[in-house]
This record gives structure tokens, sequence and C-alpha cells, in this order.
């Protein structure tokens, strides 16, 4: 099976006056589909700067880049517009959802700049599927600021699979949830990853790693460590473990 | 993205914000408000003045006592007028192109007729003035020829005269006392209204000159003389012939005439031209505030662009092509300049509504006016709103997202 995503010996220099900042330097690797990987390292390890790589948000400086077998340095700036909009879904770290748009607009956001033609009523209809997917349907009326933050990064989740991408990449998803919305969030990324896509997110919680299949530590720039995960957890499991302890928690109290 | 979700975006963006949508528009609104308003304004008056000039007559050219000099002062008021009977009769005489000559004099008198008393201008004129003025009748017949020989009693009324001391029932045949001496109604001029300074051009009583000079006034000299070309065409041989005449009668060369030739076309475009200057600058006044107007919504876009910069990046990362983009900031400031275009249309055509009702001016909405009007206002959105959409279109992404 060929490689949905083919990085070699990716460099991106930062070069912002006098100050150079070399924050990847060589990574090589190979996502096939129906992976679910996580990146892992320090702050400012090159972690976001990879996955807006990956996300054609930004060019490496060099190296050579393959999503689905094609070479996007090829690409002018509109082709990759294209791409992110097709094969794409990006979450991003901060949840980045367009204020005073209620979150169904939120959602059809992408299907707006879609180079097919979709009638307003499919736009509409796909949308609150997708809202269903990330649980969601019964808040499409509401603006951002009337959800809460894993209600938001849910919409923005909603948002980046609309266009059934072949990847979905999520910077930090979980960074501002607490445990149990975490927890969440991984549950649906796991029945997303079950039907077929291909997902990457960064974290910096080793247990919120557990969930993918496939972890991925930086360093400075560099790949440092990359194996499977073999204890993976399920989060369908955790969350009942932890209904099961709350319930537990009221029946002590 | 098709013009249709492009719309549809900017048109949410601009309902978002209802507020400040319609105070980026009021320069538009107000600069465009001007404009028709102004040239409404402008335009009612030179309609006015065109009609006034129309009705001087047919290929009329006037003969004035005193010359204008370069200043535009007048040596030699009326009064003391120095054109004579005789240079009236040797126009009419000698000159070939000209076909109908009316010596003219003016004065005030009280006049009285049915116990009714009132204060009014006597014109003394000769029997073709009516065909000259293009003048009708409403009832009765001009005075003849014989009547300005036989220095003869009778005159024409105009309307208000008719209606003031005839109440009831035909004027023609009645006799009215203008200086105690009986003068009998041969006729009743057809009502002409207010004239642009809103004198009643229906106030007055034409007598025949001689007559005027004699039994009214005792003026001894013309205050002018109205000439009738014989075609348009004749008009300036006719000016010439007269000017010559007269010099050579009055002893005068060019420079110290104590006469003056217009013609009409002379006065309509001394007229009209004025009438233009000023549409034309009020017109330039209120370009000006939309210019202003534009500059305004540039300020506001440019400030919309940067405040959504974080939405910029975040369309630009879902798939949006810069062009598009572009499209949709400037279809914005389209949007809102067309919107205060037109809002500024129906006030203009309003305000001026206003002014001719409040004021009395006659006004004259232009459809020039308001067509370009219009095509100025979507012109001023799309050249003010480029700078800005263009800016926003030229974000980069990851820039724009990472925008606090
Ligand atoms: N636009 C930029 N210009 C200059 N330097 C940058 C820019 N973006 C990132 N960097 C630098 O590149 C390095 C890697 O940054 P990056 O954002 O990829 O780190 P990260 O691993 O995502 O960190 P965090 O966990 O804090 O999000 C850092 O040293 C950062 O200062
Ligand atoms: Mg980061």
């Amino acid at each position: 099976m060929s490689a949905v995503v083919k990085l070699e010996d990716i460099h991106r220099i930062y070069d912002s006056g006098e100050v150079k900042v070399h924050a990847v330097r060589g990574v090589s690797l190979e996502l096939h589909k129906g992976e679910f990987m996580a990146v892992m390292g320090a702050s400012g390890s090159g972690k976001s700067t990879l996955m807006n790589t990956l996300g054609c948000l930004d060019r490496p400086t060099s190296g050579r880049y393959l999503l689905d077998g094609v070479d996007i340095a090829g690409l002018d700036r509109n082709e990759l517009a294209d791409l992110r909009n097709e094969k794409l879904g990006f979450v991003f770290q901060g949840f980045n959802l367009l204020s005073r748009t209620t979150a169904l607009e939120n959602v059809e956001l992408p299907m707006l700049y879609g180079r097919r033609r979709i009638s307003h009523r499919d736009m509409q209809e796909r949308a609150e599927h997708c809202l269903e997917i990330v649980g969601l349907a019964a808040r499409a009326d509401h603006f951002p600021s009337q959800l809460s933050g894993g209600q938001q990064q849910r919409v923005a989740i909603a948002r980046a699979l609309v266009n059934n991408p072949q990847v979905l990449l999520a910077d930090e998803p979980t960074g501002n949830l607490d445990s149990k919305t975490a927890v969440e969030v991984m549950g649906v990324f796991q029945k997303l990853n079950e039907q077929g896509i291909t997902i990457v997110m960064v974290t910096h919680e080793l247990d919120i790693a557990h969930y993918c299949r496939r972890n991925l530590i930086m360093r400075d720039g560099k790949v440092v460590s990359d194996v499977q995960v073999t204890d993976r957890l399920s989060a369908d499991d955790e969350l009942r473990k932890l209904h099961a302890a709350e319930a537990a928690a009221k029946l002590t109290a | 993205m098709r013009l249709r979700s492009t719309l549809t975006v900017s048109f949410r963006a601009l309902r978002r914000n209802v507020l400040r949508s319609l105070l980026t528009a009021l320069g538009i609104i107000v600069g465009v408000g001007a404009v028709i308003a102004m040239v409404s304004i402008g335009n009612g008056a030179k309609s006015v003045v065109e009609a006034q000039i129309a009705s001087l007559g047919e290929n009329v050219l006037l003969v004035f006592s005193g010359s204008f000099n370069q200043g535009g002062a007048r040596s030699g008021a009326f009064g003391a007028g120095t054109l004579t009977v005789e240079d009236a009769e040797a126009i009419k005489r000698e000159v070939t192109t000209v076909i109908g000559v009316s010596p003219e004099v003016r004065s005030s008198a009280q006049i009285l007729a049915n116990g009714l008393n009132w204060s009014t201008q006597i014109l003394g004129e000769g029997a073709d003035y009516l065909t000259i003025r293009v003048w009708p009748l409403s009832d009765g017949v001009m005075f003849s020829e014989a009547d300005v020989r036989s220095v003869g009693k009778v005159c024409v009324i105009g309307q208000t005269i008719a209606t003031q001391l005839f109440p009831d029932g035909s004027a023609v045949g009645q006799v009215l006392r203008i200086k105690a001496q009986p003068f009998k109604v041969v006729g009743v001029l057809a009502a002409k209204g207010l004239s642009v300074q809103g004198q009643d051009q229906d106030d007055l009583v034409i007598v025949p000159y001689t007559s005027a000079m004699r039994r009214v006034s005792k003026q001894t000299m013309l205050r002018s003389i109205s000439v009738q070309a014989s075609s348009p065409d004749t008009m300036t041989l006719a000016q010439n012939d007269i000017v010559a005449l007269l010099r050579q009668r009055h002893r005068t060369a060019e420079g110290s005439d104590d006469f003056t030739v217009r013609s009409q076309v002379e006065i309509a475009q001394a007229a009209t031209a004025t009438a233009d200057t000023m549409t034309g600058l009020l017109g330039a006044v209120a370009g000006v505030s939309l210019i202003v107007g534009g500059i305004g919504i540039m300020n506001i876009m440019l400030v919309s662009v940067t405040e959504r910069t974080r939405e910029i990046g975040i369309r630009l990362a879902v798939g949006a092509h810069g062009r598009e983009i572009q499209l949709q900031f400037l279809t914005e400031s389209i949007v809102l300049s067309v919107l205060g275009g037109t809002i500024g249309i129906l006030a203009g055509i309003g305000a001026s509504e206003l002014v001719s009702h409040l004021k009395g001016w006659p006004t004259l909405v232009s459809p020039t006016a308001v067509v370009v009007a219009f095509f100025f206002s979507a012109a001023v959105g799309m050249i003010f709103g480029y700078y800005p959409a263009r800016k926003a279109s030229l974000l980069d992404p990851i820039d724009a997202l990472r925008y606090e």
C-alpha cells in the first residue's frame, strides 16, 4: 500500500531578519491510510511547524513532501488551497472558529470554497451530519461564544471533516480541555479512524497519546522516537470507567 | 467560490454590524444626496432661465440705451435714455433683415376701473410687440399700427389686471383710467406666471408707445427697442446693421457707444452659463464629499481587514483562494457604496423636493445625475475597496491565523 503522506528530509528554517530559527531539521516519515499518530515533544520542538507543513499551510525550506503521491513543491498557492480544501482537514491549536457565525455556518465554510458545486441544502445537510458525528447536532444554531471549549473544539473537528478529508491534522486538539472532555474528543477521533481516516495529532499528554496507534516524539526539530502503541486505550472503555468512578464517588460521598 | 456564496458571505458580514455598515455608507449617502440635490436645484434654475429666455420671443434683438462696459457696469441709465423713436423708425426702415420693431418705454402708475384701484407697470410698446415676444392673447386683439400713429387711448392688459379690476365678466371693451385718462381695453394677455425673481409677469398694462410718452409719462426717450429678425440666420446680420446704423445716427464709435444691442442667444448664453457654472460648482463641491465618503469606506474596510485577519486566515486555511477573499471584501465595499448611493439618491430627491417646497425654488431632478451618481458610487466602492481587498487577499494563511 502506498503512503498517503511521505516526508523526505524536511527542513524548515524561519528566517526573520537576523535570527534564523531552524525549527525542523530533517524529518522523514511515511503515513499510511488508516494510521493514527500522535506527535509529542517539548514546547518549541517543532511540532506545530511540522503540522503546518503536513497541512500544506506552509512550505518546507528543503525536502520533499508527497501528499497522495503528489509533490507539493510543484503546486502554486491556489492549488495548495484546493488541496487543503479537498484532502486535508485541519484542527487548529486555538479553535479558530468564526465568531458571530453559527456552528452550522462554521462547519459549512470549507464547502463554500470547494471547487465542486454543492446546493445550499446539501451543504446544510452535510454540515448537520458532521455536527452529529461530533455529538453537537442540537447546538447547530449556537454561536461559538455560546459553546463550551470542548464544544467549540468539536465544531472545529466537524469543520475539518465536512469535505471528507483523507488526512485529519489536529494541533493539540485536547490542549484546552479537561481530561474527561479530552477523552470524549479522543473517542470521536477513534471512531473516525476506524472509518478509515488517517489522523495526525499533536499532544503534550502521554495518556492522550495512548489512544493513538503510533507515537512520534520530536526534540529540537528532529524525530527521536517513532513507535507503535502496544497498550492502546479505548476512549469508550475509559469513559465507561470514568462514569462508573463518578457514580461510585457519589455513592460514597 | 461562486458569486452567490461571495454575496452571501459579504451580506452576512455587513448584516452582523448594521450600525457600522450604515455609518460607513453615510459618507456616500451624504455625498450622493448632495450631488443629486445640488444638481437638481441648479438644473431647476437653469430650466426656468431657459424658459424665460425663450419667452423673450423669436429671433429677438434687444437694443438698450446706455452701454455695458467691460466690467458689466452700465453707463447711462434707462431713464435718461439715448434712444429715440426716430432710431426705432430708422431701424425698421433701413435694416432689411428686420421684420418687426417695437420701441419701449416703461413707467409705473395708478390705474382705476370699476371703482377699484391698482398700482401697476405701464409698458409703452409698438403694435408688433406681442408678435415679437410670441405672447398670445387670451381675449380680444392687440392694438393696431393706426392706434400707435393716432396716439390712441387703447390698452392690452395682463391677466392679473383682468382679475383684479374686472372680476366679473370680460374686460375687453371696458374702460380703465391711467392718470385720469380713459383707456379702452382691447385685449387680455395670456397668463405667464411668475418670473425667476418671483415677479408677477401678468401685472402690467401695455399701451401704444406714443400714448405712453405723451399721455402717461411725458418721456421723450426710449428705454429699449425690441427688434425681430426675419430668421435665426439673419440675426447676426441684423445685429451688425443695427449697430452700424445707430453709430451713424448717434455719431459714436466702437467703445464709446451709448447703446447696446444684445441678441436673445447672447442673453440666453450668458444666463445659462451662469446657471451652468452654479450647477457645476455645486456639483463639484458635492463630488468632493463623495470622494471623502469613498475614503471613509476605504478607512473602515482597512480596519475591517485588520480586525478580521484571523477570519481571513481561517478562510484561506480551509481552501479559499486569494481572489475569493479579494472578491469578498470588494463586494462588501461595493455593496456598501451602492447601498449608500441608492439611499443617497433617494435622500437627494427628497431634499430637492423639500427645497422647492419650502423655498419655492424650482428644482429638476436630472436622470443623468441619478445614473451617474449611482455608477460613481459603485466606482467609489470599487476603487476605495480595491486596496483593502487586495491587502486581505495577499495575506499568508499561517501569519493571518497567528495574528492577535
Ligand atoms: N513564524 C515564526 N517565525 C520565527 N520563528 C518561529 C515561527 N514559528 C515558530 N518559530 C520557532 O520555531 C520553533 C518551533 O516552533 P513550533 O511552533 O513548531 O513549536 P511547537 O513544538 O509547536 O511548540 P508548542 O508545543 O509550544 O506549540 C520555535 O523555536 C519557535 O520559536
Ligand atoms: Mg505548537
